[in-house]
């Protein structure tokens, strides 16, 4: 097996992913997704993963989160193979995946069930300050507009203390302006929390606002194709140079024209 | 054409212009057409309930057939929604269990009375006419109860059982946490529409085989030659049909009252 071609051999890898195949079998007989992706996941980086939709970007993430098995090759985190969900890394959904039948102390303490009710409370208490919610802890999801929404859903896995946070597009489902509004908060608590973040997306701004390093993928069947450096200080300001170009050279990978 | 929904007092005065007007073309073709002469008028009617409910007889019916409900639905709602859980969660069981409910389920509850006297004729330690119509009662209910879990429970969202399985969360935490709650709101739209049934077909049952509940009390009124009791027994027939329907619907309503999902 060769090593990835961005991989740091040295201590620092989390997440380690080595040539990985996965292969949907339909009725109009198999698809092959992923063909040979190769990605190593510092630890307490925010990565983000960018391709054209549909390439396989959200499938990679759901294998990484154990929520898929790949078909070859292999993905480590901390050296041990992910065979399954767990709790040390949580999946943060593009339409919120909180749920409606409970109250947002009781969906941020949902992890956290077999625990005792004061040490329970103080934790929940803590992430709902954290996101910006006191207050609300009684309401309803139901009450709440889209962005509080996905501020629980941040807590709620925040709260079981993860290693790694996946986020799936996870501010797809919002509009416009909540949307740079969330992106800020999500800056906010990595910088609060350094969790090891990865982020996919389609939008390339979304990508250089919050990543240190932007992995972009290609048209399915996918690989890698390249992993950017993005060492600009937060808060990035999308209308500076070194932002722009950044965009400029992500959207040149991608084939896309763009005349700025 | 989405125009706000009206206020109570409109609603409420609508539903009473809406009874108005049926009782007068009830009271117009009973007077004018011939062919209608020997049936009871509203004033009958009327006549016939406030002499009902000065005699301990109907209130007697009444709980008859409100006992026999009560007992069939709740033993549908018992094994009903396990069944359906098990139906909606295993694929398995419901490629084996399904075809055979769908098939059982448009038999009409009123067949079955043949096999419950053969089951429960020779009970002893309870009323066999009861448990017979009990019986019919869990079969009309038990169909509505299995298929709206079943359905409810199998096309809950993905996302929702992925968090779960994120948190480290199964088992019985699973179902009583996730499985169940997201189902709720289909499981009591099928309790209600199951209960409506129930009422419906209580009826039907108590014109055959037992001696007492509202039923009967129709089908002894006809006897009699008492056509004014039948009319009067069908106007308190549906007067708890309508108090229990509306039961189920605040149950449902204070359920689901937060979730904004079906009544934002």
């Amino acid at each position: 097996m060769t090593p990835p071609p961005d991989a740091d051999p040295s201590a620092g890898d989390k997440i380690l992913v080595r040539d990985v195949h996965k292969t949907f079998s339909t009725k109009k007989g198999d698809v092959q997704v992923l063909e040979g992706v190769d990605l190593a996941v510092r630890d307490r980086e925010f990565l983000a993963i960018v391709g054209p939709s549909g390439c396989g970007k959200s499938t990679l993430l759901n294998c990484m989160a154990g929520f898929e098995r790949i078909s070859t090759g292999s993905i480590e985190i901390d050296g041990v193979e992910v065979t399954a969900p767990s709790p040390k890394r949580v999946f943060v959904f593009q339409e919120t995946g909180i749920f409606p039948w409970f109250s947002v102390w009781d969906n941020i303490g949902f992890g956290l069930s077999r625990m005792p009710f004061e040490q329970k409370h103080e934790i929940v208490m803590r992430y709902i300050r954290m996101v910006g919610l006191d207050g609300f802890e009684k309401s309803f999801p139901s009450e709440l507009s889209g962005g509080m929404k996905q501020r629980v859903e941040f807590a709620r896995a925040l709260a079981v203390d993860p290693d790694v946070l996946y986020l799936d597009e996870p501010f797809g489902a919002l509009d416009a302006f909540t949307r740079l509004e969330m992106r800020r908060e999500v800056v906010r608590i990595w910088g609060e929390t350094h969790k090891t973040c990865i982020l996919v997306t389609h939008d390339v701004e979304e990508a250089i606002e919050l990543a240190d390093r932007i992995a972009v993928m290609t048209q399915r069947p996918a690989r890698i194709q390249t992993v950017l450096d993005n060492p600009q200080p937060r808060p990035r300001d999308p209308d500076r140079r070194e932002f722009r170009a950044l965009k400029d050279e992500i959207f040149g990978i991608l084939g896309v024209e763009r005349s700025v | 054409m989405n125009r706000p929904p009206p206020g109570p007092v409109r609603t409420f005065a609508s539903a009473v212009a809406g009874f108005a007007a049926f009782l007068l073309v009830w009271q117009l073709s009973v007077s004018f057409v011939p062919f209608l002469e020997r049936v009871p008028a509203p004033a009958d009617t009327a006549r016939a309930i406030s002499q009902l409910a000065t005699g301990d007889l109907l209130w007697k019916s009444i709980v008859a057939s409100v006992f026999r409900v009560a007992w069939g639905f709740c033993l549908a709602v018992g094994i009903g929604i396990p069944l359906g859980v098990l139906l909606g969660w295993v694929p398995t069981a419901r490629a084996v269990g399904n075809p055979v409910v769908q098939a059982l389920r448009p038999i009409s509850p009123i067949a079955w009375l043949p096999i419950a006297v053969l089951l429960f004729g020779r009970t002893r330690w309870f009323s066999a006419a009861d448990v017979e119509a009990i019986f019919i009662i869990f079969i009309a209910s038990f169909f509505p109860i299995v298929t709206a879990t079943t359905s409810a429970v199998s096309s809950i969202d993905h996302k929702y059982i992925r968090s779960a399985a994120n948190f480290g969360v199964g088992g019985s935490l699973l179902f009583r946490r996730v499985i169940l709650p997201a189902a709720m709101p289909q499981i009591l739209t099928g309790l209600r529409l199951a209960l409506g049934i129930a009422w419906v077909v209580v009826v039907a049952a108590e014109m055959l085989g037992v001696q007492s509940g509202l039923g009967y009390q129709i089908n002894d009124s006809r006897n009699n030659l008492r056509y004014d009791l039948v009319t009067a027994v069908m106007a308190v027939i549906a007067v708890i049909g309508l108090l229990l329907d509306s039961a189920m619907s605040r149950i449902e309503h204070a359920t689901l009252a937060r979730r904004g999902a079906r009544h934002a």
